[in-house]
């Protein structure tokens, strides 16, 4: 299938005749509402909050956030921002219960700073890797919205990015931009390797009740793997033990050296021994 | 729009993200409605702490509601129920649908329509700045072809 991404930028991809398909398609509802309960589950809200939604469209996701039951600590109240007029009067027709403002992610978020408890965006953020006219770019359209996310969300507050990458370059993009903004950044893959495979960025704001780092979000849920990258690009980072001329680099040299069949001398006790300063 | 939203929004021209003139936004010929929603006390105990008391009291002001107290409800006076309610009322019930909001330091206008405010900005007031052509590629004019 076609990105919708790279056909037309998403004030005129989603028209009048999109926007309803969009909405009214079973399939595409259900998709939606499984990645906004996802997402629901790792914002782990115990209170009714205030919730930002990134890119509402015609409020799939906000709805689900207004049915929060009063057990799970909803209903929650949301304010949805979205660069598609026609999804947006779909949402009007549809009387979500959000508030909506019709507003470019990738010219920041206007609010005060601490304004939101959380932040939700269900396939919305890939978009800002298109960059439609020449004066802006993807890179500077990312920064500005991943900063102005930072400042609006409270200390401890969390955001759930799900987004469709194009490739591995796009998702590195996001979430480096994500974590040049200050944010705690960690990727969740459902289902990982197939079709169907669904990545939510998580980010949290410091400061909060969160003990440790960003993989305590998890902690507790089922079917997690944490493959920490971290922990990788430390140990790539590890001095070098061998150096230019010590005795584990002479004794590399010589097994080089026999194993292409010149002539070596036996190694012995004196093989790369430190001499003494002469007298 | 509900009211609770516009007390949070400031300005979004890049120029006035540090003047304090671009909070509050003022409204203009706003035309209100009241939805009715489901009140909920943990809510607005919740946000109460975020709420900008002034910027509340200037828009109550401009919007012509005479009933905001002159501080914030604090301690005690959160356990009285009317008042909670009366807050659920202005903070979440009340909501413009057609108006502008107005930003007190550059003047930028925000078109609200059927509840939606529009805060796409035009790309010469957006946080970026335009790439500059060479002076050689500018028409000022444009240009006129006569055909006699």
């Amino acid at each position: 299938m076609s990105r919708p991404e790279d056909v037309l930028p998403p004030d005129l991809f989603y028209d009048d005749n999109e926007s309803r398909k969009y909405t009214t398609s079973s399939r595409i509802r259900n998709i939606q509402s499984n990645m906004a309960h996802r997402a629901l589950d790792l914002l782990d809200l115990r209170s009714p909050s205030l919730i930002l939604d990134i890119g509402c469209g015609s409020g799939l996701s906000g709805e689900i956030l207004s049915q929060v039951p009063s057990e799970q600590g909803g209903p929650h109240t949301w304010v949805g921002m979205d660069i598609s007029p026609s999804m947006l009067d779909v949402a009007l027709q549809r009387g979500v219960e959000g508030d909506l403002f019709l507003a470019d992610i990738g010219q920041g978020v206007p609010f005060r700073p601490g304004t939101f408890d959380a932040a939700i965006s269900i396939s919305a953020i890939q978009w800002l890797c298109n960059a439609e006219t020449s004066d802006v770019s993807p890179e500077g359209r990312l920064r500005r919205f991943f900063e102005g996310l930072y400042a609006s969300l409270r200390r401890g507050g969390r955001a759930v990015c799900q987004f469709y990458p194009k490739n591995d370059a796009q998702r590195s993009m996001i979430s480096g931009a994500a974590m040049k903004a200050g944010f705690g950044a960690g990727i969740l893959e459902d289902d990982p390797g197939t079709k169907n495979s669904k990545l939510y960025l998580v980010l949290t704001v410091g400061g909060g009740g969160l003990q440790g780092d960003i993989t305590g979000i998890v902690d507790g849920m089922d079917d997690i793997d944490v493959l920490d990258a971290r922990k990788r690009a430390m140990e790539r980072s590890k001095p070098v033990l061998s150096r230019k001329g010590d005795k584990a680099w002479i004794l590399r040299k010589k097994d080089q050296m026999a194993r292409k069949g010149k002539v070596v001398k036996a190694d012995s006790k004196y093989t790369g021994r430190k001499r003494r300063p002469a007298f | 729009m509900k009211l609770i939203t516009v007390n949070f929004l400031a300005c979004a021209v890049k120029g006035c993200k540090t003047a304090p003139a671009s909070y509050p936004l003022h409204f203009q010929d706003a035309e209100l409605e009241l939805q009715e929603l489901e009140f909920q006390p943990n809510f607005i105990l919740n946000i109460i702490p975020r709420i900008d008391w002034d910027g509340l009291r200037v828009m109550a002001n401009e919007l012509g509601f005479p009933t905001i107290p002159d501080t914030k409800p604090e301690g005690d006076a959160l356990k009285d129920e009317q008042i909670l309610r009366d807050l659920h009322r202005v903070l979440l019930e009340t909501q413009v649908v057609e108006g502008k909001l107005c930003c007190g330091n550059c003047g930028h206008e925000y078109t609200i329509k059927e509840g939606i405010a529009n805060f796409l900005l035009p790309s010469h007031l957006g946080p970026t700045t335009p790439i500059k052509k060479s002076p050689g590629l500018l028409l000022t004019k444009p240009l006129a072809l006569s055909l006699n």
